[in-house]
């Protein structure tokens, strides 16, 4: 009986493993300071002809209120022109640009997380958008390892 | 002729091992450096070199917590194949000499109703009364550590698929050094408690999904408010509402800001940044992960002379985390979004 349930749970969670996306965000450990890993970051992301439109310093607000925290920004970014052919003719996605990554410090290492574009076509299923969105996921993809694997 | 066969043979046995060995490494810092380690010294994630924790697990539980994952527990299902997986593994155990442990796959039989009553007295103040787990998002990376490892939930349905009834009574005979996780045996209990125990956790399989392994389902994945206003008027508005909700007002700006040249930005897509820092404080300690969606931002925009605020819906977001602990920030982030939002269109 126990054996039963056992295989039961585990063919329901193999199951929900398939159905459901497996990890729905882009998350590296570089072993850059954070100083460092941020360079690497917004050089990966600018030779792969995006902008750099803002670093919002999450951890400068925390800490002028009063809250402790480790080194936390949140790098935007994008290109001219193709944020604005999309958003006029998919106004929808407007609240998801320009595209992000969270880096944030973990002692001597650095962590960056952002989530996989792959995840907007479960959010906007519009064939037209799904190039785009492995277009953005392959770029993402480049722009995490190059600074995973920064040395 | 012989030799010459068996030696080749031996060399390219020898390169198989060094290139599954290289991909166990690369796999592994791709998919779980970020949470347990570069070398496996933990973080969000477990401590996987420790040696007691590599002491009183098998492969096949590490191998089936990968495919599985924790359901409502940050860690992910994983879709990798079955031999990348067994990469990872043998990566994982590379870094202890020891052999890795087989338990037994038979049942362990004892009186659960008894070890209920000693998981209440025994376990309960780390792993919670039913099994849910220590609070807290792991530990997490970007805050202050008080403890090395978070009591795992015993009730999370991937624990219990992946972990066989010995592999947990070894771990309650033995403890796990250098966690808080305890030796029972040294405790004073007897091996017949320990398997009463053992029974109790396996029974938790019988109740409904625990709300911790919840996700939140909803279909939006954006928040959308008609404004009756002009542009102009509905971004005033959109900052008294926040404002009168107890956010603080960051800054304005066009979505094309720091794209398109100074001057020649979209005047008709504006961004308009606020902040709850005691929130954002409190999500960042749940979950340093939810950075990815600061600071909050609603985008007024004008469209065919209409103009309509938009956002992100939290709700929707919070599956992507796999994180229960985050579901009731997300739903009280949505509510507020919406709040403001309409707030502003009155």
């Amino acid at each position: 009986m126990k054996r039963t349930m056992r295989f039961l749970i585990t063919a329901l969670l193999l199951g929900l493993a398939s159905a459901t996306s497996a990890d729905q965000l882009l998350m590296i450990r570089s072993g850059l300071s954070f100083p460092e890993a941020m360079m690497a970051l917004q050089n990966a992301i600018t030779t792969r002809g995006y902008k750099v439109t803002h670093v919002q310093n999450v951890d400068i607000g925390l800490t002028k209120i009063g809250y402790k925290t480790d080194q936390y920004k949140v790098v935007f970014y994008g290109k001219a022109e193709e944020i604005a052919q999309l958003t006029a003719k998919h106004p929808d996605l407007i609240p998801y640009l320009p595209l992000n990554v969270a880096i944030f410090a973990e002692r001597d290492n650095t962590i960056l997380v952002t989530d996989r574009p792959s995840v907007l076509a479960d959010f906007f299923p519009d064939p037209e958008l799904k190039n785009v969105f492995m277009h953005w996921e392959k770029d993402l993809t480049e722009i995490v390892n190059e600074v995973q694997e920064a040395r | 002729m012989h030799k010459i066969i068996t030696l080749t043979l031996l060399v390219l046995a020898g390169s198989f091992q060094a290139q599954a060995a290289s991909d166990g490494a690369r796999l592994y810092a791709r998919n779980c450096a970020a949470c347990h380690g570069e070398n496996g010294g933990g973080g969000l994630g477990v401590p996987l070199s420790l040696p007691s924790f590599q002491a009183t697990v098998s492969n096949d539980y590490l191998h089936q917590t990968i495919r599985l994952g924790r359901p409502g527990r940050v860690m992910p299902t994983s879709a990798l194949p079955d031999t990348d997986i067994d990469a990872i593994v043998s990566h994982i155990r590379s870094w202890n000499k020891a052999p890795a442990p087989q338990f037994s796959t038979t049942p362990v039989k004892g009186n659960a109703e008894h070890g209920r009553a000693l998981y209440a007295a025994q376990c309960a103040a780390c792993h919670g009364a039913g099994g849910e787990g220590g609070k807290g998002t792991g530990v997490t990376f970007s805050r202050p550590r008080d403890l090395p490892i978070m009591a795992p939930a015993l009730n999370n349905p991937g624990f219990l698929a992946a972990a066989s009834d010995s592999m947990i009574k070894k771990t309650l005979m033995n403890g796990r050094e250098g966690t808080p996780m305890v030796s029972f045996l040294k405790q004073g209990l007897k091996e017949k408690d320990i398997d009463d125990i053992v029974s109790f956790i396996r029974s938790l399989e019988k109740i409904s999904r625990p709300r911790h392994a919840e996700v939140l389902e909803t279909e939006q994945a954006v928040l959308t408010v008609d404004s009756p206003y002009d542009l102009k008027t509905t971004i005033e508005n959109v900052k008294r509402a926040a404002s009168s909700n107890n956010f603080l007002f960051i800054r304005e700006q066009p979505l094309s800001h720091g794209l398109a040249p100074t001057g020649q930005e979209d005047p008709r897509q504006q961004i308009i940044y606020f902040c709850n820092f005691s929130m954002l404080n409190a999500a960042l300690a749940t979950d340093p992960r939810v950075g990815l969606f600061l600071p909050c931002r609603i985008t007024v925009v004008e469209q065919n002379g209409k103009v309509k605020m938009m956002t992100v819906n939290p709700k929707r977001l919070s599956k992507i985390f796999n994180n229960a602990e985050l579901n009731t920030l997300c739903d009280e982030m949505t509510k507020h979004y919406l709040t403001i939002m309409e707030e502003a269109a009155i």
